[in-house]
């Protein structure tokens, strides 16, 4: 679904992302990581088409994203975006309807389609609130099921998980993986290493601009590549019930 | 993996459905539609009735019917049936079509900015038309007679419209919302100074009407001007409603707006175009009419909410109801003279904004 070959983006003398190849299939969720400042949200942009390559090569859905129209990337991908906010007093629901507002798909589905996402969120006891009186959480957890309701087959995720406790943080994620099982293709930015083992099929490790690694969680989390890129000593062990690693700080 | 499969059986009853629209018109805002409907025709009998000259019911029933089955009137009958029909309705419809004009126009550029205190002249519009005016009557010009000063004062506004979009969107970037206000900013800055010295040129009878331009007055509408600003406001209004769900995504900032499928560039210049057109109509017959696009879309929204396929026509008629209450208003409060309409509306406007922002500072959604 997303093919990207040898993308480079320089901002004001900067590379921000240099050369960078990145293949997600339909039905996977791939998790980008890496420090501070590794290109993972700008690279996540220039998939959204938010940001045009330098150079290089991005298709979304085998057609060049420069050549989708502002309307049609809408039907092909949703965005997380880093924050969000919203302005004047719009209710939770009428947030969470407004990702189906513009999508080619019948009217007559959206309630249904609504309801399920709010209810998927654990936003529905709040859905006449005002969405300017909410919390980071309840924030994040109100633009997820407005991502979730656009039902498309691309889901970019910036940083979704970044406000959320615990409980929403598993839940969040295992929505994501769930839509991946159900065919779309999701990709994340996430901090939480941790998080990332757990649900990711792929996980990118990016410094720097560049690709340092690509694969399962198992292959890619090596205590001297994380260490290295990090900056930070960590330990890696198996994770007890859910035989992904998990990576702690020395 | 945790399972995340949520059973159907916990539907808790009290949750809304919503669509894409957002909510079904509730009972709330059909109420309010009808409160306003039924004071629109109020205010519009009491502006046929009073003025200079005070008209009874049977007067206006009589001018009615004389023009519409076309019977012969003489003395008092044709008086009454001038004066209701050449005079007053002509200033009603204006009324409404200033006041529409300009209360929609508010609540696009207030949706479009995000910010509820953007002013439908935001991007240059009337203090162009200002500027327009004022070189018109400061040089004398009159090479269209009666038509020379709105034709001026139009022509200004889209100019300095384009002026501003035109700067704030350098090649194909198509600029952002913050880039606009900061040129605008500066343009204004230029017109103004360049409309301070031309006021310096003037003479004391040229400054005169000036001040009565510039304070707004709807004497000279005739329908001739309506027949003129009518059509354009219809279309530009029905406009603003058809693109009222792009606007409601503009809430979430343009970067989001266009992740759900708004392309934020056209929209904009679309916005643009159909704002500065009908201020411009507004603002060259009536003059400078301040607070209506103000006070008016932020009224609705703390009432209905700030879902523009309501707001904007709820804006509409709210817009038309200020404006024909505020004339009636300027022409009996002291007759035969008339008070300039840009005075009630400040005098007026002002504290009921004041008293509008005292009763929301509790509330997040008051600003």
């Amino acid at each position: 679904m997303i093919h990207l070959r040898n993308v480079t983006v320089r901002i004001g003398g900067r590379t921000l992302l240099d050369r960078v190849d990145l293949d997600c299939a339909a039905g996977t969720l791939t998790a980008l990581v890496g420090p501070n400042g590794a290109g993972k949200s700008t690279l996540l942009s220039v998939v959204a088409g938010d940001l045009d390559a330098d150079a290089g090569v991005v298709d979304l859905g085998g057609r060049p994203v420069a050549r989708h129209s502002v309307a049609d990337l809408a039907q092909v991908r949703s965005v997380f975006p880093q924050s969000s906010m919203v302005r004047f007093g719009y209710s939770v629901g009428e947030v969470v309807a407004m990702g189906r507002a513009m999508r080619d798909v019948s009217p007559d589905e959206d309630a249904d389609a609504i309801e399920v996402g709010m209810r998927d969120a654990e936003i529905d006891h709040m859905a006449d609130r005002d969405a300017q009186t909410l919390s980071g959480g309840e924030q994040a957890r109100t633009t997820f099921a407005r991502v979730l309701v656009q039902d498309t087959p691309i889901m970019l995720l910036d940083e979704p998980t970044a406000a959320l406790d615990l409980r929403h943080q598993e839940r969040v994620l295992g929505l994501a993986a769930r839509e991946a099982r159900k065919g779309a293709c999701v990709v994340a930015v996430l901090h939480d290493l941790n998080l990332a083992c757990a649900y990711a099929d792929q996980i990118v490790l990016l410094s720097e601009g560049r690709v340092v690694a690509v694969g399962d969680p198992w292959s890619v989390m090596e205590e001297e590549r994380i260490g290295a890129v990090y900056r930070q000593a960590v330990c890696i062990l198996s994770h007890p019930e859910r035989a992904c690693p998990v990576v702690l700080t020395r | 993996m945790s399972d995340t499969a949520v059973p159907r059986t916990a539907r808790p009853t009290a949750l809304a459905r919503y669509d894409r629209r957002g909510k079904a018109l509730s009972g709330r805002a059909s109420l309010l539609a009808l409160l306003i409907a039924i004071g629109l025709l109020a205010a519009t009998l009491a502006s046929i009735m009073y003025g200079a000259l005070t008209l009874s019911l049977a007067d206006i029933l009589g001018a009615l019917t004389a023009r519409i089955t076309g019977t012969e009137t003489t003395g008092q009958a044709a008086l009454a049936e001038a004066v209701v029909w050449d005079l007053r309705l002509a200033r009603i419809v204006m009324a409404v079509i200033v006041g529409a004009s300009l209360a929609t126009c508010g609540a696009a550029m207030q949706g479009l900015f995000g910010n509820p205190l953007a002013d439908p002249g935001i991007v240059g519009v009337s203090s162009g038309a200002s500027l327009g005016a004022i070189a018109v009557v400061v040089l004398n010009i009159s090479v269209l007679g009666p038509w020379t000063l709105p034709a001026g004062a139009f022509l200004a506004g889209i100019a300095t419209t384009l002026i501003i979009y035109a700067l704030a969107s350098p090649g194909q970037s198509g600029g952002d919302n913050a880039r606009l206000l900061l040129v605008g900013i500066a343009v204004n800055a230029i017109g103004g100074s360049i409309a301070g010295f031309l006021t310096y040129l003037a003479t004391m009878e040229q400054l005169q009407s000036l001040t009565f331009w510039s304070m707004g007055s709807l004497s000279v509408a005739k329908w001739s001007t309506v027949a003129l600003t009518l059509p354009p406001a219809v279309v530009g209004i029905a406009l603003l409603v058809w693109w009222s769900r792009p606007l409601d995504l503009l809430a979430l900032g343009e970067r989001q707006a266009r992740h759900l499928g708004v392309d934020v560039k056209l929209l904009r210049r679309k916005l643009i175009v159909v704002t500065a057109l009908l201020v411009a109509a507004a603002v060259s017959f009536a003059g400078t009419i301040g607070f209506v696009g103000l006070v008016v879309p932020h009224l609705f929204r703390l009432m209905i909410g700030p879902g523009h396929r309501l707001l904007v026509p709820f804006s509409a008629a709210g817009g038309g109801f200020l404006v024909i209450l505020a004339d009636l208003a300027a022409r009996t409060l002291d007759p035969p003279s008339e008070v300039p309409i840009g005075i009630l509306m400040g005098a007026l406007g002002g504290p009921f904004f004041l008293w509008m922002i005292y009763r929301g500072r509790n509330r997040a959604s008051a600003v």
